[in-house]
Parts: C-alpha cells; structure tokens; sequence
C-alpha cells in the first residue's frame, strides 16, 4: 500500500459531509472521481488526515438540464457529462473538451468538477466552463455561493475555494443558439496533458461578429481570455480569413505565455497563434453548416 | 504530514464475478491490490500504480476503471468484473481468438487491461475504425507490440463475430 494511512468517511448525506469539512478543514481531503487524488496519495504527494469520499451522496450524482442551465453535480462523470453533451449539439464545446480528457477508463470515474477543484493549467474544464460563462457551486455549513468560473481560479493548483467548501456541482447557462463555439488543443498523444489549448465562442448576428469569448488553457497558470482578441473580433466577418491572421498575431502578443521545461516560452506562443487560426478557421465553416 | 495515524479498516461487501465477497480492508489499500493479494485474481497487473499504464483495469458496475485508482473500500456494495470474471463468461472470446490469431502480445502484461478496454469500445461503438480503436486503447500501455497487432486484433475480433 503505497499511501499514507488515512481515516476514511463515505457519508450519504451532503450535510455530514460539509459537517466533516467544517470540523477538519485543510486536513480534509474530498475523494470524488479519484483519478488526481489517489495518484497524489500514491506519490505521497497528498497525506490528508481523512478522506471525505462523496460518491454515496445521491444528491451529487445529478445532471440535469432545464431551459437556463444546465447542472453538473460533483459526482457526475467526464464520461455521462460527455455522452450527454454529444447528444445535445448546443453544448458541443463540452463534448469536444471532454472528448480529450485523458483516456476512456478515466473518463468513466474522474469527474468535471473534480477537474475544477483541482485546477490543472492543463485541464480543460476550468477552460470551457469560463468560455460557457459557467458558475461554480459551493457549499459549506456557512451556505450556498456561486463564483463565476473567470473569477474561481487563482493560480496552479489554486482556487477561491475554501477549505470548508466543496464544489457541489457546476452551472452552463443555456447559450443562445446565435452562438457558436470551436475548441482545439495540442498534445503529444490524444489524452494526453494538453500543451496548449483554445476554447472559443463566437456570437453572430446577421453574418457579423457580435461578441467573442476566446479562452487559452496550458499556456500560464490558469485559463485566462484574450480580451484583445476578442475586441479585435467584434464586429468582423467570422469568415474572414485576414482578421483570422490578424487575431491570431494579435493573441500572440497578448497572452502571457509560461514555458515549461519541456516546451520553452516561445514554442507556446507559437501555439497560440496556430490554435486562434485553427479554431477561428472551425467557427467559419460552422456558419456554413448551420 | 500526519505520522501519527493509525491503520483504518473497513468492513466491505463487494460482488467480485458473481460472487459477494465479505472482508475486512485497510482503507488505504486499492481495488486491484485487494483483488490480487486477498483473492488471488492475479489477471488484473500492477504496473505503475498511478493511472497511466491500463495494466490493471477493471469493470465496476459495467465500466472499466483503473483498480489503482479506486480504494477497495470504494467498492462496497458495487460489482467488480476482473479479466478471470469476464473470461469465463464468454463474453471476450471473439476478441481472445483475435489476439490469437493476429500475434496480439508478446509478454501479455498489458493484455487483460487491452481486452476488456477494447471490448468496452466494442460495446458502445459498432464497427470502430482504426483511428477509435487507437484512441480507446491510448490509455493502455503495451510495451512490446507497437500496437499494430492489437489494433488489426480488434479490427478482426469483429468479423470473428458475424462469422
């Protein structure tokens, strides 16, 4: 056995387990999907005093749509969250992110709001639930709040959760269907940790831009939008393929980009030009389509 | 860091191919560990112990997951299927004779992880083709082949089938 020996609780109800997270705080650990977690308890690299494992909490399991939003409980699955997205084409954004999310076996246990308390700079939740303008729900015994997703993420591995929080579930609004979204990423392998990646949004309104979202994840700490970009698009044709290289020159300049030790700074900068013109080049042939 | 904390157990019921099995556990201690070293279903291997290599997938309730990555203590009440379960039943033969025939694996360290992952492709996708199947099976390591062979396994698993 390759952790640390822990105390464990799989309560049924939420209420026991906010209670949990209100007596042991930081010592706490919640187990949802388990594929970060259990790894980082295997390394050692976690050693909570108790694991607070959710999966018996019914409550949690829940995904649901009505005509606003669409409602992502802590325990639903990469998997169940993509099969649904690929039925549902508004929501077809999800279903290309999730689709690159690690490999089959993972995607049937780790779960999307897992991805978001986590907060890899690689992930692709936290990137598409900021492009989707999504809410993050938490609760603890103090009450329920909700964080936009721009606002949720602070740094690698950081959060505005706090330590007597969880993240019950994750809220899309319903977009409105004169939006349009692309999604692109680079990776060694399909699965694989994302190198850097695009998830993008286009409004448009009589064949003009109305209003773009352009979120890039792997390239610094946390997802961030490239609000020039974005600028830069409204009012444009979506089908216009010298704003496509504009954009994309742009986005170079204004992200920040970090390297890591095995892609330097100016490799990912790179990236993020190729990703602006791949995915500006998907959401032109998406209007001809539709 | 908490030293100072002791062994936890938990008493666990779990139905390991159809049959409940009752025990004891640390709560600490993974599925497949659990299922290799306390019911010697040696099928499902240990390769790296953190979610990459696919060496030891099981199915909880109807789907593969990594048995490192799920303590056994999470399986309480739940149906574990390991590769001996899913071997007996029969329901791997068009795939196993595939393997066979198409020079599939060499060690077989990663095979029960690649037959019961690519059998699950099988369930949910009729006729993959080359480019789904390296997919589904992207997150099962395979050392010796370079994936040809169990590709053009699957591949032919399923004429096998309609034969």
């Amino acid at each position: 056995m390759k952790p640390a020996p822990f105390a464990y609780c799989a309560p049924d109800s939420l209420d026991e387990a906010l209670a949990l997270l209100a007596e042991h705080g930081e010592d706490a650990q919640i187990l949802a999907g388990g594929q970060s977690l259990v790894p980082m308890l295997a390394l050692r690299m976690a050693s909570p005093s108790i694991i607070v494992d959710i999966n018996r909490i019914t409550k949690l399991q829940h995904l649901e749509e009505t005509g606003e939003a669409l409602l992502v409980g802590a325990c639903v699955r990469h998997a169940e969250l993509l099969r649904y997205a690929l039925l549902h084409p508004r929501w077809r954004l999800i279903a290309d992110a999730l689709d690159e999310v690690a490999h089959p076996g993972i995607r049937n246990r780790g779960t999307p709001c897992g991805s978001l308390a986590l907060a890899d700079p690689a992930a692709e939740a936290p990137a598409f639930a900021i492009a989707l303008g999504a809410e993050i729900v938490l609760a603890s015994t103090r009450g329920e709040r909700r964080v936009p997703a721009e606002a949720f993420f602070l740094g690698i591995y950081e959060t505005a959760r706090e330590p007597d929080e969880m993240i019950v579930a994750v809220s899309f609004p319903v977009p409105y269907p004169d939006w349009r979204f692309g999604f692109e990423e680079i990776a060694r392998r399909k699965g694989d940790y994302a190198i850097a990646g695009l998830c993008a949004g286009l409004r448009v309104e009589h064949e003009r831009i109305a209003e773009a979202r352009f979120v890039f994840f792997g390239v610094g700490d946390y997802p961030v939008r490239a609000l020039q970009a974005e600028d830069m698009l409204a009012g444009g044709d979506p089908t216009d393929t010298d704003l496509h290289s504009a954009v994309a020159t742009a986005t170079m300049d204004e992200i920040d980009v970090s390297g890591s030790v095995e892609y330097d700074a100016a490799y990912k900068r790179r990236l993020v030009g190729v990703l602006a013109r791949r995915v500006l080049g998907q959401l032109a042939a998406t209007g001809e389509v539709t | 860091m908490n030293p100072m904390i002791d062994e936890a157990f938990a008493d666990i019921k779990v139905h390991v191919n159809g049959n409940t099995v009752s025990a004891r556990v640390p709560v600490r201690q993974s599925l497949v560990d659990w299922l290799r070293d306390d019911l010697a279903l040696t099928g499902s291997h240990i390769g790296c112990e953190h979610g990459v290599c696919g060496a030891c997938t099981v199915v909880v309730d109807g789907a593969c997951i990594r048995g490192c990555l799920m303590l056994a203590v999470q399986a309480d009440g739940l149906s574990v299927e390991t590769i001996e379960g899913a071997i007996d039943s029969g329901r791997l033969s068009a795939l196993q004779e595939a393997f066979h025939e198409r020079s599939a694996l060499q060690c077989g360290f990663c095979t029960p992880g690649m037959l019961l992952t690519a059998a699950e492709l099988l369930q949910h996708v009729e006729n993959p083709d080359r480019t789904a199947i390296r997919d589904a099976i992207s997150g099962n390591y395979c050392r010796c082949t370079g994936y040809e062979a169990i590709v053009d396994a699957v591949t032919a698993s399923q004429t096998n089938k309609e034969r």
